[in-house]
């Protein structure tokens, strides 16, 4: 097969596209170009292009960088500081692989005639009895980022292949020390690429929206304290919020962006019975049973009962009550043995005082 | 070169035999480059390429004459950056361009006026021989009366990389103050330029040291690079008439062959203002990126607009400054032309391109679920 393989310059995808190859495949590299400003690896991060670029040259297959700065920017950067701007709590990475990765780098990849795309997700495609495809979890389950691609439907399912979901991580490393792969021991990335580890998310929204100040209250409506910018704070935040030490420990349980008002509460009440969450997508019928839901990308599940509503959203009802969940956040439900994604969607506010969608 | 990469490596800057030697070789390049040009070997520098020459022009006449330095907005980047940075020193404008991207000659005079008003004077102009992108062809004695006229203290600099080939470049020297060229674009070495310095022109140099080329570009000569300049330079010129017409005749073709087989191809720049041997044209709904790779594969290499530095195709800055519609902009291809190309070449990338971009413009499959 012709496979276009996503070289991030990452030590997964260097040994997903040396599998391929090893496989027998006609493989070509490609390293998407999305964030033309400042990153913790350069500008346009250019020395994970020239990882990628380096191991693409030592396997010996063409390695191609396809510039996708716009898109990027109107469909992962923007929407972030919106959300952001909102109060609310977005997933970049997670719209990356939706609309960058899995959309328009897949895309590409079929007028150009290649049969499949690989990336270095550690995750499975597994097709059942009916003839479904699901994505399963990886193999190595401190690993897994089933969570960040559960959004692929049935024909993006077809086309994508996830090499190196069936190894563990400490495979993936030995298998690219065994090549002498630049990238063998290059630490795993964690952050959102487009805020550098310098200037942190404060600093990047503040120079594209103002941040603003506001009121730390608890349930009664009493002042606590001041935090600077309310475009921050996250529902179940602890840290950061000032106030006085010594005190019953506290969390977010409500942020008004436009009152510029945080409530704060003990732990037992930022607990819910259900929430709801919308933009849902399954990958067969709504399941009827119990699912395990899993709500970030490294977190564990719960168990739950979906009820679809109406207007395409799911009210999602818990066995018993947990942690709330901040709006903004992918909601992936997996079967009850939390094996395979069977849908998800994006958490929606709760709040009554408005209604505002992530 | 080959000679001087071996047992004439000596440095031309010693004071022993073979020194003398190699610095006979450069002196003779010089004179020949010299005579090219239509100037005396004492006006031809040396340098390390175009993007030093363009930056020593430009930045040179900044810092000496301390004032503002202006160009068009369709420059090279080497002049265009180098242009805005002056910005932060002396000051920096960029003017507007006609719709084949040449300066816009009005535009320039109002803003050379407007610097006067303003108290304040160009120390350069820099508008280039031939644009690199669209290939259209300044005027540039007519740029040189607009600076006489309104800017009279000004220097006139060209990028003439893309002219060589193309241009009289006795006609072109003679209507500037500084000129730039690069080797590699008439069959030189990469990694060697040519500046001219007209006479009583007094740059502030990019480079100190050794005070080599007079003062004007310290570091050792490469000797062998030089030498193949010239050489690369004779040769060029020597077939420059009769390669602009072959070469015209074989761009008209391959325009027809792609205009008769495709709907809805702009030619960016026509043919009587633009040199022979760049072809630019923009394919509505087309990505060049994916066009460029569907060409690679089918043994065509052209190119779109430049690349960062992590290769990424950038916008063209030109096509955006001559206005083309961002529609076509995204589906630009520059098409070049030289002394290697065949008709039967012609004939094979015109096949190519034509069924690329039919490729590319077929209604996508209709996928359930997306």
């Amino acid at each position: 097969m012709k496979i276009l393989v996503a070289m991030s310059g990452g030590v997964d995808s260097s040994v997903a596209a040396a599998e391929l190859l090893r496989a027998g495949h006609d493989v070509v590299g490609v390293t998407m170009r999305l964030w033309g400003g400042e990153s913790d690896t350069g500008c346009c991060s250019v020395s994970d292009v020239d990882d990628a670029r380096r191991v693409a040259q030592q396997l010996g297959v063409d390695h191609l960088v396809f510039n996708f700065a716009d898109e990027f920017n109107d469909r992962v950067v923007t929407p972030y500081v919106e959300a952001h701007a909102a109060g609310v709590t977005p997933n970049p990475c997670i719209e990356c692989n939706r609309h960058l990765k899995f959309d328009r780098l897949l895309q590409r990849a079929e007028v150009l005639g290649f049969d499949a795309v690989a990336t270095g997700h550690h995750a499975r495609i597994d097709v059942d009895a009916n003839g479904v495809r699901r994505v399963r979890r990886g193999v190595d389950a401190a690993k897994d980022q089933s969570y960040v691609v559960h959004m692929l439907d049935a024909h993006a399912l077809r086309m994508i292949t996830f090499p190196v979901g069936s190894m563990t991580k400490a495979d993936v490393r030995e298998r690219a020390r065994d090549l002498g792969l630049r990238t063998a021991d290059k630490p795993d990335s964690q952050d959102v690429c487009f805020i550098t580890h310098s200037g942190g998310r404060e600093a990047f929204l503040g120079d594209r929206i103002p941040l603003r100040r506001a009121t730390v209250v608890d349930e009664s409506g009493d002042a606590l304290g001041e935090i600077d910018a309310v475009e921050l704070v996250t529902i179940g935040q602890r840290r950061g919020l000032s106030l006085p030490g010594g005190a019953p420990k506290q969390y977010v349980v409500d942020v008004d962006v436009e009152a510029r008002v945080v409530t704060v509460a003990p732990p037992h009440r930022l607990f819910d019975e259900s929430f709801s969450v919308a933009d849902m997508s399954w990958s067969d019928a709504p399941p009827t049973g119990l699912v395990a839901v899993q709500s970030s990308a490294h977190g564990r599940t719960s168990l739950a009962r979906v009820e679809p509503q109406g207007d395409g959203s799911v009210c999602v009802r818990w066995e018993t009550p947990q942690r709330r969940i901040a709006p903004g956040q992918s909601v992936v439900f997996y079967d009850v043995g939390d094996e395979f994604v069977l849908g998800g969607g994006v958490a929606v506010v709760t709040r009554r005082r408005r209604g505002m969608t992530a | 070169m080959q000679p001087y990469l071996s047992e004439q490596f000596a440095n031309p800057s010693g004071a022993h035999r073979f020194a003398r030697r190699a610095r006979a070789a450069i002196d003779d390049a010089r004179d020949r480059v010299a005579a090219i040009l239509g100037v005396r070997g004492g006006e031809i520098v040396f340098t390390g390429g175009g993007t030093e020459g363009d930056n020593a022009a430009v930045l040179g006449a900044v810092r000496r004459h301390r004032g503002v330095a202006v160009c068009p907005a369709t420059e090279h980047h080497a002049v265009l950056h180098c242009v805005e940075h002056a910005h932060t020193l002396f000051g920096g404008r960029v003017v507007g361009v006609d719709s084949t991207g040449v300066v816009d000659l009005d535009d320039l005079a109002a803003t050379l006026r407007d610097v006067a008003a303003a108290g304040e004077k160009v120390s350069v102009v820099s508008t280039m021989a031939v644009n690199n992108e669209v290939g259209s062809i300044t005027p540039l004695r007519k740029v040189a009366r607009v600076v006489h006229d309104e800017a009279p203290g000004a220097l006139l600099h060209t990028d003439a990389v893309q002219a060589a080939c193309w241009l009289d470049l006795r006609d072109v020297a003679v209507a500037v103050d500084v000129l730039t060229m690069s080797a590699h674009k008439f069959g030189g070495p990469k990694g060697v330029g040519i500046m001219m310095v007209r006479d009583g022109v007094s740059l502030e140099p990019l480079l100190m040291g050794g005070g080599q080329e007079r003062e004007r570009r310290s570091g050792t000569h490469n000797v062998a690079g030089i030498v193949a300049a010239a050489v690369a330079l004779e040769v060029t010129v020597a077939h420059r008439e009769s390669e602009a017409v072959r070469l015209g005749e074989l761009a008209r073709r391959l325009v027809d062959l792609i205009r008769r087989e495709i709907p809805d191809v702009h030619e960016t720049v026509a043919a009587a203002a633009r040199v022979p041997g760049i072809v630019h044209l923009c394919f509505a709904d087309v990505e060049n990126e994916a066009l460029l790779f569907l060409l690679d594969e089918a043994g065509v290499c052209a190119s779109a607009a430049s690349a960062c530095a992590s290769g990424a195709m950038e916008p063209s800055h030109v096509l955006a400054a001559m206005g083309v519609d961002v529609r076509l902009a995204k589906g630009a291809l520059r098409l070049s032309l030289g002394h290697t190309t065949t008709t039967d070449d012609i004939d094979r990338a015109a096949a190519a391109i034509t069924a690329a971009v039919a490729r590319l413009r077929a209604p996508r499959k209709v996928v359930a679920g997306r």
